[in-house]
């Protein structure tokens, strides 16, 4: 569509069109990671309540404190401004958005549902990598900007832990990469259509341990807790935010749930499926784009639930693992990542590599083609497979 | 920092070193204690406490009004564990008067003390979690300590500083079924120890975090006047409870319970406690917090065993003295086994009603000058750990 | 061992030093000469039949009546006991001891009382030593960090004199 538009347009304002699609783009992007970021502040607080024993909001917006989130916010942005003297004055004003930007900036690469993605790239997956990996400036920024020892030991423990934890969290998302054959996410996701058997966290072993390996480095990439050293409360007061207080916070916390929400998306994507559910009805009502463009996107939608319902139960179980966990201490973070999580994570490598040669299908797929129905679940897939013949 | 070795090229590259400060105001500092650290990266070569910021002048305040009059300040020492203060200062005016109380009132004062030592001890384990980042067990350990906080609420009034036990007695005698009350509030609290048992004392990380941190041995506990748990931890099976002097060892001398302390590297078998870790050392955080847990399970019998007691004795608890009761000429110094260690007081009387003077041997601020020694040398997040397993309370450190 | 049999025993190893004892009070005290304080109790503390390992307590207690009308009824004269309360973890028993320092060294104020330090037999005395030079004004010699430890460091005065007065402001701050 955006091609339409620029053909009318005369040839220099062609890129008016681009430059608005963009911005829509963003505009969508920004309203769903927003609106999840508000959510889980919600959430957290309610997750962690009950674990505790206790109610979390119950008073702001109705029994269940639905509108705790925004007035939070809106207290947080009527707060006062205050930068130590000590501090950088630019530097610690830029930081939390140098945070928060990469988080965000690593959505345009992520789809939402079949097709539903600001930049279907070919290599998604290493884009995603790269530029969630940027978050690390604005952390070592806000530490060394802050002008405060506890700040600057938050950072540097927040560099050490982040690069480290990088190594395995890539190693671990090869293995998807392999089984489908391309580093774009929609192609992964795609190629685990079908029930849940088919997702790629089933196909061998392998791929089964690195989907908890990931999950382990997942949560060290984004400072949860049990990896929450660089923001430890009980040492270092907040650690690298000691300092910031009112929306410059906010923006940090902002930063790590995107972080958060976008590592999810990741692991739903390659491991769990994407957008295709646990099983696969949308085909049996037909709801694809070959039958009528609003049932397609009908169907669209319903992976787009889906795949949030997926990301979202991976974000509670990471804030379920806070509220249970003590702390890890540096050495021991480091020694996890250096010691186990990588060999481990190679090694899982080794492992999914070798089956791919000497079985060419999953554990649930059968011996044939990749997409070949299984044996195991020939029988209810004959009868799936039927009714996606029916239809013209 | 740089030194060249024999004019070789070779030399040691030297990193700067930080005084960093873990200031009065801190999370995770137990009250207001300061701490001065000098790092080298995440490791302390150097640590030095600095205490004072709450001293309230008790000393001088208890040579103006009499013990009776005083009490309430005790609460306020170690406020968490307001029974066992008020007790030390009471056994010690009774010693100095030469006074012993009912049989029902000492079964009373001990069932009041060992309750609140549950309650202190609660507090001490679960803040331990809490420095170390985990936060659900102390939720859950202040949901219990609630509990006794509504028990003793109903005794004397006050859920936080009771000045329940006073030279002469107790202020009051316990509400129709509150003994009833006790006893539904421990059959139901067993349970939530194990739920803790699985959070922390046998939670992987939590032992990595403790086991082996601040190792204080034996020797090095006795020389510093470390007490309480911290000295029981360290392998030295000492409970004035048992070993104490015969007006205070005498309050529990019918009843039945086991000094917790690795004695060989064992604990008592009365339970079915939670196996000890192989990586925790007999001194380490890890067993001073292990110890504090176990006593936990000997206060709830204790506690049993006093209700039982206080049923079966016949009489009435004693009233309080007058407010002036005059004190005989003399002194006297009585040590009580708090729960966060040995709580002493010394009474000089020149025979009017006021002490001459009111000396208070606090087992926190012995505890606390042992940690200059032990936090040398390990990474800054043990320090917190070290403090935690240390369990001060700076009210009564600094008085 | 009793109360009776550490005095004998100190009073042989230390005749010059040990001065009487009262062996029938609430707790039994012996006094002893504040010169000989660290060979007293090296004694205690290394002979084996002694023992005294633990050191509960370093108190100072102020005899010293304010109101002159009292002041000409009491006993005693004016002057400071620094009281030890040791005891044994192996052996068991316990024992207090008391030195008489004078309140001023030769009735000039300011220049406290010195007495000799035992940290280094306890280290326990590290930490007690210091709150009693802050608190009571007594000065320990080989303390190897004598400073204020509950007082402010640039604080004025022992506050647990009893002639002690509070300053009318500190750092601007009325304090009285």
């Amino acid at each position: 569509m955006t091609d339409q538009i620029a053909s009318r347009l005369p040839e220099s304002w062609a890129w008016a069109a681009w430059a608005g699609a963009a911005l829509i783009h963003v505009a969508l992007m920004l309203c769903f990671v927003l609106a999840a970021v508000a959510f889980f502040v919600w959430l957290e607080r309610k997750v962690s309540a009950r674990i505790q024993d206790r109610l979390g909001p119950t008073r702001v917006g109705g029994r269940f404190g639905w509108l705790q989130s925004p007035a939070d916010g809106i207290k947080l942005l009527c707060k006062e401004d205050i930068i130590p003297a000590a501090a950088d004055s630019f530097l610690f004003r830029i930081a939390p958005y140098l945070c928060f930007c990469p988080a965000f900036a690593a959505f345009a690469a992520i789809p939402l549902a079949d097709g539903w993605v600001a930049l279907r790239l070919d290599i998604a997956v290493l884009f995603v990598l790269a530029v969630a990996g940027m978050e690390i400036f604005g952390v070592i920024l806000a530490g060394y900007a802050s002008g405060s020892k506890y700040s600057l030991f938050g950072a540097m423990r927040e560099a050490a832990q982040v690069v480290s934890y990088e190594a395995p969290l890539a190693l671990c998302l090869v293995i998807p990469v392999m089984l489908a054959g391309s580093m774009d996410l929609t192609t992964i996701a795609n190629a685990q259509e079908g029930w849940f058997t088919q997702w790629f966290v089933f196909h061998n072993p392998f791929s089964f341990a690195a989907f908890w390996i990931y999950v382990v480095c997942a949560t060290a990439n984004t400072n949860r807790a049990p990896f929450d050293l660089p923001e430890a409360e009980s040492e270092l007061v907040a650690g690298f935010m000691t300092e910031y207080s009112g929306f410059r916070w906010a923006v940090f916390f902002m930063a790590e749930y995107t972080a958060m929400l976008a590592v999810c998306l990741i692991a739903s994507i390659a491991f769990l499926g994407g957008w295709n559910g646990p099983i696969p009805w949308t085909g049996w009502l037909g709801l694809s784009y070959s039958v009528h463009p609003a049932l397609g996107f009908l169907g669209d939608f319903v992976g787009f639930l889906n795949l949030t319902a997926k990301s979202f139960l991976g974000v509670i179980f990471i804030m379920a693992l806070r509220w249970t966990l003590p702390r890890l201490r540096i050495d021991q973070v480091m020694a996890m990542c250096w010691k186990y999580c990588v060999p481990l994570a190679a090694a899982m490598l080794l492992g999914a590599a070798v089956w791919l040669c000497l079985f060419p299908g999953g554990v649930f797929r059968g011996v044939g083609l990749r997409n070949a129905p299984s044996p195991t679940v020939a029988a209810v897939g004959a009868f799936a497979g039927e009714r996606e013949q029916v239809q013209p | 920092m740089n030194s060249p070795s024999n004019g070789a090229i070779e030399y040691d590259v030297g990193t700067d070193q930080w005084v960093l400060n873990m200031g009065p105001q801190h999370p995770s500092t137990h009250g207001v204690l300061r701490l001065t650290l000098r790092t080298d990266g995440e490791l302390v070569t150097e640590c030095a406490a600095h205490i004072g910021y709450l001293h309230r002048s008790a000393e001088k305040i208890g040579e103006n009004l009499t013990p009776r009059q005083f009490i309430p300040f005790t609460d306020r020492l170690d406020y968490l564990a307001g029974m066992n203060m008020n007790l030390g200062l009471t056994l010690a005016v009774e010693k100095l008067a030469g006074f012993t109380p009912s049989e029902k009132t000492r079964h009373l004062r001990v069932l009041a003390v060992e309750l609140c030592r549950i309650a202190s001890h609660l507090v001490a384990a679960c803040s331990t979690g809490l420095d170390l980042g985990s936060f659900t067990p102390f939720m859950w350990s202040f949901r219990e300590r609630e509990k006794i906080q509504l028990l003793f609420e109903e005794l004397c009034g006050a859920r936080l500083t009771y000045s329940y036990i006073t030279p002469g007695g107790v202020t009051a005698d316990v509400p129709e079924g509150w003994l009833d009350r006790c006893e539904a509030f421990l059959d139901q609290f067993e349970p939530v120890i194990d739920e803790l048992h699985a959070l922390l004392t046998s939670n992987r990380i939590f032992i990595q975090r403790m086991a082996g941190i601040g190792v204080l041995s034996a020797e090095d506990a006795i020389a510093y006047g470390c007490t309480g748990p911290v000295l029981r931890g360290s392998g030295v099976a000492r409970d004035l409870r048992r070993h104490g002097e015969p007006i205070y060892r005498g309050m529990y001398d019918d009843y039945r319970f086991e000094i917790i302390a690795p004695v060989n590297g064992c604990y008592p078998q009365d339970h079915d406690y939670p196996p000890v870790p192989p990586q925790a050392v007999v001194g380490d955080s890890w067993h001073r917090f292990y110890v504090r847990m176990l006593e936990v399970v000997q206060s709830i019998g204790l506690v049993r065993q006093a209700i039982a007691k206080y049923r079966q004795s016949s009489g009435s608890v004693d009233p309080p003295w007058q407010v002036k009761q005059k004190l005989p000429p003399g002194e006297a110094y009585l040590e009580t086994e708090a729960p966060k260690g040995q709580m002493g007081f010394f009474i000089v009387s020149d025979g009017s009603a006021v002490p001459w003077r009111l000396r208070i041997r606090s087992s926190s601020f012995s505890n606390l000058s042992v940690v200059e020694k032990l936090c040398r040398g390990v990474l800054l997040a043990d320090v917190a750990a070290i403090v935690a397993s240390l369990d001060i309370v700076l009210g009564e450190i600094d008085r | 061992m009793s109360p009776s049999e550490i005095y004998s025993m100190l009073r042989q190893l230390w005749p010059h030093l040990v001065l009487e004892a009262k062996l029938e009070a609430i707790d039994p005290w012996i006094e002893i000469l504040p010169d000989g304080l660290v060979q007293v109790c090296r004694s205690l503390k290394e002979e084996p039949s002694l023992a005294f390992d633990f050191l509960h307590l370093i108190s100072v207690v102020d005899y010293f009546q304010p109101d002159p009308k009292l002041a000409a009824k009491t006993a005693w004269e004016p002057h400071l006991e620094v009281v030890y309360h040791l005891s044994s973890t192996a052996k068991g028993h316990r024992l207090v001891l008391k030195t008489r320092l004078p309140r001023w060294v030769e009735q000039a104020e300011d220049r406290l009382p010195e007495i000799d330090s035992v940290a280094h037999l306890w280290p326990t005395a590290l930490w007690h030593e210091r709150e009693v030079f802050d608190l009571s004004g007594v000065r320990f010699k080989g303390h190897p960090d004598l400073r204020r430890i509950l007082c402010p460091d640039d604080w004025v005065g022992h506050p647990l004199r009893k002639d002690y007065v509070m300053p009318i402001e500190y750092h601007g701050i009325r304090a009285q």
